[in-house]
Order: C-alpha cells, then structure tokens, then sequence
C-alpha cells in the first residue's frame, strides 16, 4: 500500500504547488504508515525530480513522452490511473488546480475511487472513518466528507496546507504505461502563457479592485502595487462583467474562490457573493471611502479613504519599506 | 445539433447558510434555489450555438420533483426540453453516472455543464461523465465555437490559455467568459409551461462518499483600521504583525 502524488509541470518545472501536494501527501503516508510515490507527466530534468525528495517523495515515476507533453485530460488520468495501480496506492493526491479538477474526477472514476476536491485539512482517520473537510457554499461553509470506496482521491486546495519539507532520498524510475490512441481525440492547438504575472489560484498575495476604481484606465496603480508585492491582481464581478478586467481576474462565489495569506480589497463594497470568495483569505485588508462598507466587518487591517489618495501613498510606503 | 447541459439546483448567492439537525444538514428553510450560475453560463451558449434552428437543447437535472421550477426556469431561459433523473443527488459520483447512463440512450453532439456547483463547489461532474462515457472532458472553458463537426475550445490553465480542437462528442464545463447568462423574457416564461419534461427514474449505484458533517468557518476579529495618510503604519502591521509581507 502506498500513497501516489500526482506533480503537475509547467514547461519542465514544479511550482509551490506540487510542493505543497507533495508535502500533504507525506503527511498521509506518514499516518497510514506507508510510502510516497510522485508521477510526473511530460519532459522533466532528473534534477527537478529529485527535488521532490525534499517534501517527502521517495520515488517518482517518471513518463517522458512526446506525445504526452502537453496536457490532455484523458491520457493523462488513464496514466495516473495505471500508476497508481502499479503502486498498490490507498489514496491518489492531486493540486485542485484547473488541471487538477479535470482530472481527479477522471482517476476517480477508473478507480471506482470516492473523491474530495477543495480539501482544506489531512484527512482524520476516526473510528475506521477516512474523513475529508472541504470547502463548501464558496467558502461560507466546510463538508466533512466520508469516503467509503478502497481507493481515495484528494484534491487539495492551493495554500490550504503549506510547503513541509521531509527530506528523503528519492529513486526516479522510467514508467512507460500503455498509451491508447482515443485518448487523444482532444487536441491542444495552443497554449498562451502570461509567464510574467501571478496565477490567481495559487497566489499568496492578491490585490483586487472593485468598482470604487470608476474605470479600466486606473488599474496601473493596482498593478504597481501588486508588481511590487509579488501578488496576483483580481477583480470584482461588477468589474469583468463591465469588461474592465478579464473574467479570469473575477473572485467571489461566481468567480474564482481564492485563499491567500494577503488579500487587499481597494473599492470593493463588499457583497455576499464577493466575501463567499475570499472569507478564507488568512489577511484582509480593505481600503474604501465607505465607513459603512460591510467588507470592513470581516476584515483585518482597514483603511477608510479614497483609493486614489491612499493607494498612491501606500505604493510610496512599500518602496521605502523595501529599500 | 442536439446539446445536452446539465443543471443543478443550487441556493440562491445570497443565502446565509445554516445547517440542522446536529450540523448534518443543510437547513433549506426560507431558501429559493436557482439555476447554478455557471449552469446558466452554459446553458446561455448552447442557446446560442443552436439558435436559427440549427439545433436542440435539452437540460438535465438529477433532483427530487422539489427541484421541478428551476428545471423550469431553464425551459424559460430557452432550453427545448427537459429531463429530470428522479433521485436526490447524493454525490457528484452519483450524479455522473445517472447523467451518463441517460445520455447512452440518446444522440447528442456536446455535454455542456457549469464549472462547478456553487454549494458544493465540486468540479466534479463533467469530467466523471466524460471518463463514464468515454469521451473527452474539457474542464473550465472560456470559449467555445462549433462549425457542425468540430469544437474549437479555449480553456483556463495556471497563468494562461489553451486553446483545444475536438471532433465527436465531448463534454465542457463552462466558466464565465464562454456566454453571458440569459435572463428569460415574458414570452420564454409562459411558454417554458409548455414544454416537455421528462422523468427518468435513476439507476443503482454504490454509494462511495457521503457529506457526515458541515462546518463554519471560525468568526474574525475586529478589523484594525489604519489612518490614510500613515499608509507607512499598514506596511508596518503586515510586516511585523501579521507577517505577510
């Protein structure tokens, strides 16, 4: 029995990510008393995978394969499926990322396997129960999920466990499973990456603007901001929907559910559906000319002024902050 | 064209959510349920796609008979017709499957769905249906254009996009961006009466995960406001205090 951690690469490298799924799945294997396997997909250097020895991974099975170097939803779970068959695995672990929740379903069905995704916890073993807690309502609440089936998967939210190193040797070995032609009946014809910003999802900073901006030409000092800070720049719904920002910057209920260590909220109200997305940020911060605003209710650090006074200064106050 | 989209019913976004009966259920008193919002979204663009009788839409919703007015909702937002597969939907597991074994017994060209459901926020169900049917699953899509035979579909990956081809049938879950959602019109309301709604009874299937418990997030502190012209100050508390910077 063993637990198998699925590592996603981008271009060839691991992100904070896969170290962060690496590192809960050494946790699992350490309660169950049994050892971590890693599965990489696609064209990775043998240094970059012996790097995930670092988190607890003592060995990683490697498929190099041109034809499986980009992503493709069905080939890939049918790999990871095999795998972890191969592996005699208990419990799979996957990012809850775009391409994480694609394909956890997909394992999980091959699988016969029950699955949580949006976990937040290590899953508690009680009285012969395997519990999950997961996100739930986006965020306004958490399911303690039981998985009855053999075989388990878990798909763990981004920032929710932390990067714990647990160093070990770790073995690469050359894993060539069967590959079938109707895998591939989807083909990616491109793939356009912002290499220079933050991926939302997995940010540890966000700065996001709502409607208190009054229009798109005064997002470069939000920008300025967040390039400062390293963050990720996100929106309100009122804002993509009057296509100020594009969707993929909209978090909330109906957009994307985010939990960073710092979120800074400048000219955002506050609605229901804003805070259901953002509650499980572990810092608020909220700039608005509003006292009223309800987002200072659930916030840590307030200011109450106009953003184009205080964002300036703060931009000011960083740089003197940084040297 | 024939396009299937699968609905769930889902609490209206500004609900404040309770639980009872020890925390193990969702307390539905003086709750209005929806359409899921992403559910529309994807519901919006299959609209579009079979618009000038190029094709037909069907919804489909795993529920209860309680979950009948939103089914009709989405008969007024314009979908053609309806089916309802009678059970509750225990799981996305569950879910999955019952969608799939109804779609064994009709021709489709594409499986539409939202994202995900926004109570349970699973992601879950497009691809459970693809991997049951065997089709490609393309999760969290931003666009998507049909020329008849093949789909040209544009996803959301970490820090960019990709864009898919796909010929045959397949399944998408649809993000915002692939449509804005439809409000219905008098016209669509009263006809959505009309229109047929089909009820499927559901098949067995081991039940292999089940919610025991729900869960509140812990309530905040008050909030430490900062005067604006000593912005220096905030810097300071999220340096040394909460040491986020």
């Amino acid at each position: 029995m063993s637990v198998l951690v699925y590592v996603e690469q981008v271009d060839g490298k691991f992100k904070k990510s896969v170290f962060e799924a690496v590192s809960y799945a050494k946790a699992i294997a350490d309660i169950q008393g049994s050892s971590l396997t890693a599965i990489s997909i696609g064209n990775v250097g043998e240094a970059e995978l012996k790097e995930l020895g670092k988190y607890g991974a003592s060995k990683v099975l490697n498929v190099s394969n041109d034809q499986l170097k980009n992503f493709v939803n069905q080939a890939y779970a049918s790999v990871i499926a095999e795998a972890a068959k191969k592996e005699n695995a208990a419990v799979v672990v996957l990012s809850n990322s775009f391409s994480g929740k694609g394909l956890a379903p997909r394992v999980a069905v091959k699988l016969e396997a029950g699955l949580v995704d949006g976990a937040v916890e290590l899953p508690k073993l009680d009285g012969g129960q395997f519990l999950v807690k997961k996100t739930a309502f986006s965020g306004k609440a958490f399911a303690i999920t039981e998985l009855t089936s053999a075989i388990k998967v878990i798909a763990l939210n981004p920032n929710a466990f932390g990067v714990k190193e647990s160093a070990v040797e770790a073995t690469v070995e050359a894993f060539s499973p069967e590959i079938k032609a109707t895998d591939f009946t989807a083909i990616v014809k491109e793939i356009v990456r912002a290499t220079n910003k933050v991926s939302l999802p997995d940010a540890e900073l966000v700065v996001s603007a709502g409607r208190g901006l009054k229009g798109p030409e005064n997002w470069g000092m939000i920008e300025e901001l967040a390039n400062l800070l390293g963050a990720a720049t996100a929106c309100s719904k009122p804002v993509s929907d009057a296509d100020w920002r594009p969707h993929s910057e909209h978090v909330g209920q109906t957009g994307i559910a985010i939990s960073p260590n710092l979120y800074i909220a400048i000219g955002i109200s506050g609605a229901i559906q804003h805070l259901a997305g953002v509650s499980s940020s572990k810092v608020i911060v909220v700039i608005n000319i509003d006292p009223e605003a309800p987002f200072f209710k659930v916030a840590d650090y307030g200011i109450v002024g106009d953003a184009f006074v205080v964002v300036p200064k703060l931009i000011e106050a960083l740089k003197a902050h940084k040297g | 064209m024939k396009i299937l989209v699968c609905i769930s019913n889902v609490p209206d976004t500004t609900t404040k959510i309770t639980f009872t009966n020890d925390n193990t259920q969702f307390n539905t008193s003086g709750v209005s349920f929806i359409v899921n919002p992403y559910d529309e979204i994807a519901l919006s663009r299959a609209i579009e796609l079979c618009a000038g009788d190029k094709g037909t839409v069907t919804v489909i919703n795993v529920g209860e008979s309680v979950t009948e007015p939103t089914i009709r909702k989405a008969l007024a937002i314009g979908a053609d017709d309806a089916v309802r597969i009678n059970a509750e939907p225990r799981d996305a597991y569950f879910t999955a499957y019952q969608i799939a074994e109804y779609a064994k017994t009709t021709d489709y060209d594409m499986i539409l769905c939202g994202r995900e459901s926004i109570d349970y926020n699973g992601s879950q169900v497009a691809a459970m249906v693809g991997e049951f049917l065997d089709i490609p699953s393309i999760s969290i899509i931003k666009k998507l254009d049909y020329d008849g035979t093949t789909a040209t579909i544009e996803r959301e990956i970490e820090g960019g996009k990709e864009v898919v081809s796909v010929s045959g049938k397949f399944i998408a879950s649809c993000a915002e961006g692939t449509a804005v959602a439809t409000i219905p019109n008098m016209r669509g309301i009263m006809s959505a009466r009309s229109k047929p709604l089909q009820v499927v009874e559901a098949k067995e299937i081991a039940q292999i995960s089940k919610v025991q418990q729900f869960d509140t997030p812990p309530p905040r502190g008050a909030v430490k406001l900062v005067p604006a012209d000593e912005t220096e100050k905030l810097i300071g508390l999220l340096h040394s205090e909460a040491k986020v910077i």
